[in-house]
């Protein structure tokens, strides 16, 4: 597909606009009490290492990271439980799919997820052969695993590979994540560099924080849960 | 034909007396300000968080030759198409070219401010292709045929009957006043929409160099329905979006929701990198990225102001700032509104016929304050009416400042001058508010401050002499 592309006249226009320095990088520019410079201007910024310092407090043990992420859930409206095993975990489920009257569910192949869909003895979807689009979203529920959770902010960290593509964590009403303690990530940096360690350099093609189920405030600022994404987000914590 | 100006001035004096319009405004911005403090309150330390943030943006556009030449090369090398705009429409040019290409009918749209710059739907619709609207607030303000109200809140200036009675109006449904109800109505049209729609147009927040993903923060869902469910995807992004590294995000993500939104982190953020890999299951089978220079090169010369391109367009000094609660996000007539838009609309569509902005300010500060990335906002509105009037001066200006040097450098006539104020002022009665009044733009809207009966200088000189009697 050829179509002339101004690459060369973009980046010729910004070397040129470049080559008059900035003049400083301080950002409170009136305020006395200001924040010191991180780094000289020909030094790297700062990095992942230190934003810990200034973001909300984590705790250091996973006892800790556990509570906040459930407070967090709480507060997110996302319906978060840690269970001893995937028998329980099996349990919890079954009660969701008789009190939502679930009658079709989707889940891609996963040891945790599958396996836990299966027990359900519902008909169930599996993404990872291919799909069709108005199969999924016919479907009450989606069980995925994921990459991480994120205690800081409750957040869940998906992708897709983690989650059986893109779309099975959005499009079903209801999402269900199963996770495992060695999961928890104390913050987004963490999680980031979780995911590094497990993908890079070949990175899946789609990556996402999940915080909280799907929402809006576009009318009168009220909020609404259930936007366009899932109505429901049910954490399950096995272990 | 009216210039920007005037009509900016007419419909800023509109709005600002529609009492109703202003309460619903400034109540919406009073939840958004408890809930913004409430979160900034957890942060350990908000000031210096800011400060790297605003250091990173400086290395990213500081370096953004090398920054933006990583980052394409990273994706290409994932199999994403990507294209250099230099103006919107070359922008929409291509994106009309790959709609065609692929005999693309119906189009999905997530919110995208860069989009609204270059008029990209009207391009599209001209092309005949429809084009769908998912983001809540953006269907809304497209079914009234209106521009976003806000850069991030595009309906906040509708109520729910106002939006009830469109729904009934054009998609027949029943009317409601429960926001919920409303809510649904749209995501039951949208449903139909993202399952048929042959391409998917998005925005980006980021830019993330080092490996070559786009990162879009979200809260209902539509951008990632948008961007993983039809065959195409086109992200379209300004240049100035670049961050470095990866691990940025950990810091930009929730400073974004906190400024922008009142959040600890918004619903979805979501980082795409390419189109569907070899072994994934869904996805596009075509990525697009379109980067957009649309004149930003032009701020990036401006050395001075070159840090207006560190914006995350977070919305955060619209929320704050006096001038936009009172006149409202439309009397702007421009994509981005509030003071950051009055910063760089100028840079983007000239000087001389947005430079009004600029003094469409109180000067307060708040919008420096509120800015996450720590942009210096209110001093440069005071640069930008400083090189418009060194480009174009203005006669009366110029006669006016002279008059005034005059008098300042005779003393005896700046008192005479202020004597004849006080005897003549009472006369002033006579025109007040009136046609003939000289300063009717001041008096339109209040008081002129009657001058002294008695200037400083007799007063001074009365109290040394009484004390000189009291002492001797």
């Amino acid at each position: 597909m050829a179509f002339p592309d101004q690459r060369e006249e973009v980046f010729a226009r910004i070397r040129e606009a470049l080559r008059e320095p900035a003049p400083h990088r301080h950002a409170d520019h009136s305020d006395h009490t200001a924040a010191t410079e991180h780094s000289a201007p020909d030094e790297p910024p700062p990095g992942a290492d230190t934003f810990r310092a200034w973001l909300p407090v984590v705790g250091p043990t996973l006892e800790e990271q556990i509570a906040l992420f459930a407070q967090n859930a709480a507060q997110l409206k996302a319906d978060f439980r840690a269970v001893a095993s995937l028998d329980e975990a099996g349990l919890a489920l079954a009660n969701l799919a008789r009190d939502n009257a679930w009658k079709k569910i989707a889940t891609h192949r996963h040891p945790l997820a599958s396996a836990l869909a299966e027990k359900l003895g519902l008909p169930c979807l599996f993404t990872d052969p291919g799909y069709a689009t108005a199969n999924l979203e016919s479907c009450d529920a989606a069980i995925t695993g994921c990459d991480a959770l994120i205690a800081q902010t409750g957040s869940v960290l998906v992708s897709s590979r983690s989650a059986g593509g893109r779309a099975l964590s959005v499009l079903p009403p209801h999402h269900v994540v199963v996770a495992e303690r060695s999961q928890m990530a104390p913050d987004l940096a963490a999680a980031l560099r979780l995911a590094r360690r497990k993908y890079a350099p070949d990175w899946p093609s789609f990556l996402s924080f999940i915080t909280g189920p799907s929402r809006t405030g576009d009318i009168e600022r009220i909020l609404v849960l259930g936007a366009h994404g899932p109505k429901q987000l049910t954490i399950l914590l096995v272990g | 034909m009216m210039t920007f100006a005037q009509d900016f001035k007419r419909a800023a004096a509109r709005v600002t007396a529609d009492l109703r319009h202003r309460g619903l405004i400034q109540r919406a911005l009073k939840s958004y300000e408890v809930k913004r403090d409430e979160f900034k309150g957890r942060y350990q330390n908000w000031s210096e968080a800011r400060q790297a943030a605003s250091e990173i943006k400086w290395d990213a556009i500081n370096h953004l030759d090398r920054y933006l030449a990583e980052f394409i090369a990273k994706l290409e090398a994932r199999g994403t198409r990507v294209h250099v705009a230099g103006t919107g429409e070359q922008a929409r040019d291509y994106i009309v070219m790959v709609a065609a290409e692929n005999k693309v009918r119906t189009i999905i749209k997530s919110k995208s401010m860069t989009a609204e710059e270059i008029d990209l739907n009207e391009a599209l619709e001209h092309a005949g292709c429809t084009v769908f609207e998912s983001d809540l607030g953006e269907y809304i303000v497209q079914l009234r045929h209106e521009k976003p109200y806000h850069l991030v809140f595009p309906a906040m200036h509708l109520t729910r009957d106002e939006i009830s009675d469109l729904f009934h109006r054009e998609l027949g449904s029943e009317p409601t006043n429960s926001p919920e109800e409303l809510t649904m109505i749209a995501r039951r049209v949208m449903r139909q929409n993202y399952c048929r729609a042959d391409m998917g147009i998005s925005g980006a927040n980021f830019a993330v160099a080092e490996t070559g993903m786009i990162s879009i923060t979200e809260n209902e869902g539509n951008a990632r329905l948008t961007t993983s469910l039809p065959k195409i995807h086109v992200a379209i992004l300004g240049i100035e979006k670049i961050v470095p590294q990866l691990e940025d995000l950990a810091l930009f993500l929730p400073m974004l929701a906190t400024a922008g939104a009142g959040q600890p982190l918004t619903c979805y953020n979501s980082l795409i990198g390419g189109p569907r890999q070899p072994g994934e299951v869904d996805g596009p089978e075509q990525f697009h990225v379109v980067l957009l220079d649309n004149r930003r090169t032009e701020l990036l010369a401006d050395a001075e102001q070159r840090d207006a391109l560190h914006c995350i367009r977070c919305g955060a000094c619209l929320n704050v700032c006096p001038i936009f609660k009172n006149v409202g996000g439309h009397s702007y007539g421009t994509t981005y509104q509030g003071p950051i838009g009055s910063v760089i609309t100028p840079h983007l569509r000239g000087l001389q016929n947005w430079k009004h902005l600029s003094s469409a300010s109180s000067l307060c500060g708040a919008c420096t304050e509120a800015c996450p990335v720590g942009i210096d906002l209110h001093h440069h509105l005071l640069q930008n009416r400083r090189n418009a009037t060194k480009a174009v001066p203005l006669w009366w200006e110029k006669v006016a400042y002279g008059g005034f040097a005059f008098l300042m450098r005779r003393p005896f006539l700046y008192r005479l001058s202020g004597k004849l104020g006080s005897i003549f002022f009472p006369l002033h009665k006579l025109v007040n508010r009136g046609p003939l009044d000289p300063l009717r733009s001041w008096t339109g809207t209040r008081e002129f401050p009657a001058p002294a009966r008695e200037s400083f200088q007799d007063y001074w000189k009365k109290k040394q002499k009484e004390e000189r009697h009291g002492v001797s």
